[in-house]
């Protein structure tokens, strides 16, 4: 079992460097909710209406939460590359998974820290009620983890890449269409005009999920094989 | 395992692929759309195979990662190569059919060609993913890992877009059952013949992969000879591959036999 708790205290040791590094230098959480916030002011002019609902409301969310997503996920391996992460990692006795699951984890917590902070100002600017905002949030966090899972592959691959920064908005955003459909398919009914109505949202969770398992074990079965050398 | 030569496996595609065609004008019956629907014969097929040629693709990349034998991965890649020109046949072959039915060349809340267009899309990015990675070993490993995303992502995005709208193309198996017997065949000929196209063209481009990693194997030799002093050159003679020369993806026992 050492094998086991090595590659998890590894896991731990990452992540818990990933976010204090992210705490102190403020790199990917800012960047991302100013891109967010300043999205939701252009689609404010450009769409010119005073409330957005249903489909509407849901694709500019979703739209600006996925753009804000790539943003973190081009900058999630830049430390790594620069500064020889990779080398240490394959250099040390740990299983390469454990940076695969600690950046997806860290991935995982700036977009919902992102959400946190921008499902406000989207309601603040678009919305006429509120209530279907807690259960957005879960579908939200659904929606998160198959970014994270998907994310976290194309990223690697982009990282040690000549074509860093094209390759990933490139490969991900066909890769993240069906979490996108999912995803928009359940917030627009949340966010219907008359308030949110739960029918038919069941399905769009099931899909979101399904997506969410499917990347998790593909990533956990061919991550290692990026880092090898 | 014993594969009939390459030669007499286009043979046979010819044949097949004609006897196809033949039995598609002169003996499967007009139905109500009339005579557009013999597209159906060519679209339906093409479809099949360009997204069984991905999946296939797939699993020659988790046998390439596995066993690391370059081969597998230069399946992978001539499977993905030629499921995506299949791809282009599949999209024109479609929107040929959408203008004649629906008027229109292209309709964006139909789900089937939708979920098409993005999996051609995705695997559109696996030539430039592939070709931003310098090194040849690092390549192979990161585009199998791609392959065997997306090859995953395949099913699961048909899933969801299909949940997402209603349908209005046209279910081929949904309705096989109520496909008169003749066409049902005619059908099932012209996928045959379009599945040996695809196994053809396959071993085709492999083979020549394999012969042009030949030929500058043998060039550097001659090279190595004119150049070099003679010993040196009686390393890298033909007769004995180089180091560079087996590690290359090109070599590959799918050869024709002569």
């Amino acid at each position: 079992m050492s094998g086991r708790t090595s590659s998890f205290r590894a896991f731990h040791a990452i992540l818990a460097k990933d976010l204090r590094v992210e705490l102190r230098t403020l790199q990917s959480v800012p960047a991302m909710v100013l891109f967010a916030v300043t999205t939701f002011v252009l689609f404010r002019f450009g769409l010119d209406r005073g409330a957005l609902s249903g489909s509407l409301a849901a694709g500019v969310l979703l739209a600006t939460v996925l753009f804000a997503a790539i943003l973190a996920i081009n900058r999630l391996f830049v430390a790594e590359r620069d500064e020889g992460g990779f080398d240490s990692i394959r250099l040390a006795p740990v299983d390469g998974t454990a940076l695969g699951a600690a950046k997806a984890v860290a991935l995982v917590v700036y977009l919902v820290v992102l959400e946190a902070i921008v499902l406000p100002v989207f309601a603040v600017f678009f919305l006429d009620s509120w209530t279907g905002l807690a259960p957005l949030a879960g579908v939200l966090v659904l929606a998160d983890l198959g970014l994270a899972a998907t994310g976290v592959l194309v990223s690697s691959i982009a990282a040690n890449s000549r074509a860093r920064d094209l390759l990933v908005p490139l490969v991900l955003l066909p890769l993240l269409v069906p979490v996108m459909i999912a995803a928009a398919g359940a917030a627009e009914r949340l966010l219907a005009a008359g308030g949110p109505s739960y029918g038919g949202i069941g399905k769009w969770l099931a899909i979101l999920a399904l997506y969410d398992v499917t990347f998790l074990l593909v990533g956990y079965a061919v991550y290692d094989f990026l880092l090898e050398d | 395992m014993n594969v009939p030569s390459l030669r007499a496996q286009a043979a046979a595609t010819v044949a097949v692929l004609a006897t196809g065609f033949v039995l598609v004008f002169f003996y499967a019956p007009l139905d109500a759309e009339g005579f557009i629907q013999k597209i159906f014969y060519l679209h339906v097929p093409l479809a099949i195979c360009s997204l069984a040629g991905f999946v296939v693709a797939g699993i020659h990349a988790i046998r390439h990662l596995r066993s690391g034998d370059p081969v597998h991965d230069a399946r992978s890649y001539v499977c993905i190569h030629l499921s995506v020109i299949f791809g282009v046949g599949v999209l024109l072959t479609g929107s040929i059919w959408a203008r004649a039915e629906w008027g229109k060349w292209w309709v964006w809340d139909e789900p089937t060609l939708v979920s098409f267009l993005i999996v051609f899309l995705l695997y559109a990015t696996y030539y430039p993913l592939r070709y931003a990675i310098e090194d040849r070993e690092r390549q192979a490993r990161y585009a199998s890992v791609f392959a065997i995303t997306a090859g995953v992502f395949v099913p699961l995005n048909f899933v969801a877009v299909r949940l997402a709208q209603p349908l209005i193309h046209p279910r081929t198996f949904s309705s096989a059952g109520g496909l008169p017997g003749s066409m049902l065949f005619t059908f099932l000929v012209c996928l045959a013949g379009m599945v040996l196209l695809w196994l053809s063209l396959v071993r085709f481009e492999l083979a020549a992969k394999s012969a042009s990693a030949k030929l500058s194997r043998l060039r550097r030799a001659l090279e190595g000879q004119a150049y070099a002093p003679r010993r040196t050159a009686s390393r890298t003679a033909p007769g004995v591959p180089s180091r560079a020369a087996s590690a290359s993806w090109m070599s590959d026992p799918t050869t024709p036999r002569r």
